[in-house]
């Protein structure tokens, strides 16, 4: 019996009380969130600010405040801001389905890539640019639409095909792993094979698209992927309740009130999802998935990827990776980048980790 | 007679093709400690699972409070029912502070994740168990007595008041079993607590349990108060054990002193 009395903190943490609302205050699940924002903010501002004239940062800023003259208004809002956007949107996006894959898997290396959802989505995608073009010019809206479209179904049945294959009473992280790796496997070689039946001009379309590009990307592609993403982003936080009790054993899992299969089946649901749309838009932009939900834990130090921290890194790195992209190199493709930005930062958190426990 | 709120009735449990427990009727009386025993792969885990809803029977049904488990959604049963699996796992690197808030799991909905009445309930178990003061403490670096005690904390957390532990002292040492089976006894005197446990240890059994339960073959052989239970006979039929059976000098219950082959001569 406990009457209702001033609430007794749980030892260990600081304690914020707000009306009924109680919880533990943890200053670096806030922090690291919030410098991450700045600094996302400051490279897409760069980022928008490049281009065949460059604009400072300062008037980019005051610009999307809705400060900004008619003419730089024009150029950053109509041709600039898509491209940045489309980073942001996406790089959350794989942020998200990352950190969710991961936690239900209970490992890290459960990543859209590795399990073959985006490899999935590479095969719809690249099938509609090779046996499309060959089949008699796919144009306009029908090319506009129909590579993403069909990235994304292509995504959603790997999805699914995982799921499916993977159960067995249950899902399993490390079955899910190898039933994927075996999946990505039998994606990448059709991709490969549909690269070689292709004309070269197709092929090295479908190749930009491989690598994930975010070039091009005008706001008509942004529409239905801000649209998606802000159905799915709200539902996915929403349905992440159970996310901490899951990556206990099924059975104490089941025991604290989880429905373990229907929960399980609807947070991998919406993160191939998640996944899919993102690579229907851009690409898949290797790495970002896999790396940024670990650097995302590492700095914010919890025992499971943080879901908003892992948005908003993925966000960064994708738009970091993009500028880096066009300052280095031109108009190479931005996925070339995610990788090389990310996995040395993601090494060097995990030999500090290791030091850490060693001393 | 006190209640019972929780029954099995003519439950059959089992794994893929294997059925292990048939036609087993059990009403566990509230407000007792309820301890089973029988020999390894007799069903007591596999029957303590079933009471917990974490498996689904294949016939029969168990009830709480009169309704069909199976048939109650998994948050409401968790609100009553706290269960402990054998061998539990913690993600790496969580501490006991979180680990005993997922206890709270079924009293919160999507849209209220953590309330003032949470934080008392997480709080309090932790004192329960004597926990409060490692709740900052990363689970796996613990050692096995305090980590039970960690899980143990997450159950209680739960608000439930029928507990199933499954197992709770299989891998410690004396000291921390006992120190276990005394908190079981202790959330049963100053709570109330209704808790049912499978234990190996027929003399820690026969001491803390008020009914105890005997299982061989998937079946209940003798039930009740454990003197009347644990005789030399029961022994040497479902054990194949040759002991012989004292009180207890210390608590008066049953003590089983077995007879090893190599002294069977001298007894």
């Amino acid at each position: 019996m406990r009457a209702v009395r001033d609430i007794a903190p749980v030892p260990g943490r600081k304690h914020v009380r707000v009306g009924k609302v109680a919880g533990a205050f943890r200053p670096r699940s806030v922090l690291v969130p919030v410098l991450c924002l700045a600094a996302l903010v400051l490279v897409a501002a760069v980022n928008i600010g490049r281009g065949s004239s460059d604009i400072e940062v300062l008037d980019v800023l005051r610009t999307l405040a809705g400060g900004g003259d008619e003419r730089e208004t024009g150029i950053i809002v109509d041709l600039r801001l898509p491209r940045t956007l489309a980073g942001v949107l996406v790089g959350a996006a794989f942020g998200l389905a990352g950190a969710l894959f991961q936690t239900i898997a209970r490992n890290p290396l459960a990543s859209p890539d590795i399990l073959g959802v985006t490899w999935g989505a590479g095969v719809g995608a690249v099938s509609v640019i090779v046996l499309g073009g060959s089949a008699g010019q796919v144009s306009g809206a029908a090319a506009e639409l129909g590579v993403p479209l069909a990235g994304l179904s292509g995504g959603l049945v790997a999805g699914l095909l995982l799921y499916a294959l993977a159960w067995r009473r249950g899902i399993e992280g490390y079955r899910m792993v190898l039933v994927g790796i075996g999946l990505a496997a039998i994606g990448s070689n059709v991709v490969y094979w549909l690269l070689t039946i292709g004309d070269v001009d197709d092929a090295t379309r479908a190749t930009t698209w491989i690598v994930g590009n975010l070039a091009g990307v005008g706001w008509e592609a942004i529409a239905p992927v801000a649209l998606a993403l802000g159905l799915l982003v709200p539902v996915t936080l929403a349905a992440a309740h159970t996310l901490g009790g899951l990556q206990f054993g099924d059975e104490t899992a089941r025991g604290i009130g989880i429905r373990v299969d229907a929960a399980r089946a609807t947070l991998l649901l919406l993160a191939t999802a998640l996944a899919a749309v993102a690579t229907a838009v851009a690409g898949p932009l290797t790495f970002v998935a896999l790396a940024t939900p670990q650097i995302a834990l590492r700095l914010v130090r919890t025992p499971q990827p943080p879901l908003v921290g892992s948005m908003i890194l993925g966000a960064l790195l994708t738009v970091s990776a993009d500028l880096c992209v066009r300052l280095v190199a031109g108009d190479l493709p931005v996925g070339v980048l995610t990788a090389v930005l990310g996995a040395p930062y993601l090494i060097f958190l995990i030999l500090r980790t290791r030091k850490e426990v060693r001393a | 007679m006190t209640g019972c709120r929780l029954q099995v009735d003519a439950v059959r449990l089992g794994y893929d093709e294997r059925t292990v427990v048939d036609g087993l009727d059990l009403d566990v009386a509230d407000d007792e400690i309820t301890v089973i025993i029988g020999p390894n792969g007799c069903g007591k885990s596999t029957l303590l699972r079933g009471m917990g809803r974490l498996l689904r029977p294949r016939g029969g049904a168990v009830l709480l409070d009169g309704r069909r488990i199976d048939r109650m959604p998994t948050k409401e049963v968790a609100k009553h029912v706290g269960v402990l699996p054998q061998t539990p796992s913690a993600p790496e690197g969580l501490t006991v502070g979180d680990l005993v808030s997922r206890g709270r799991q079924p009293h919160q909905r999507w849209y209220r994740q953590w309330s003032a009445d949470d934080e008392d309930a997480v709080t309090h178990a932790l004192a329960v168990t004597g926990m409060d003061a490692y709740a900052d403490r990363v689970v796996d670096e613990l050692s096995g007595g305090q980590r039970q005690r960690a899980w143990i904390s997450m159950t209680l957390a739960q608000d439930t008041s029928l507990l199933l532990l499954d197992e709770p002292i299989t891998y410690l040492d004396l000291a921390h079993q006992v120190e276990v089976l005394d908190l079981a006894h202790r959330l049963h005197t100053e709570r109330g607590t209704t808790v049912v446990m499978v234990l190996h240890d027929l003399n820690l059994a026969a001491r803390y349990a008020h009914t105890l339960v005997a299982m061989n073959e998937g079946r209940i052989v003798a039930q009740g108060p454990p003197g009347e239970v644990l005789t030399e006979q029961l022994l040497s039929d479902v054990f194949g054990l040759d002991a012989k059976v004292l009180p207890d000098p210390v608590a008066g219950t049953p003590l089983v002193v077995p007879i090893s082959a190599h002294l069977r001569d001298h007894a």
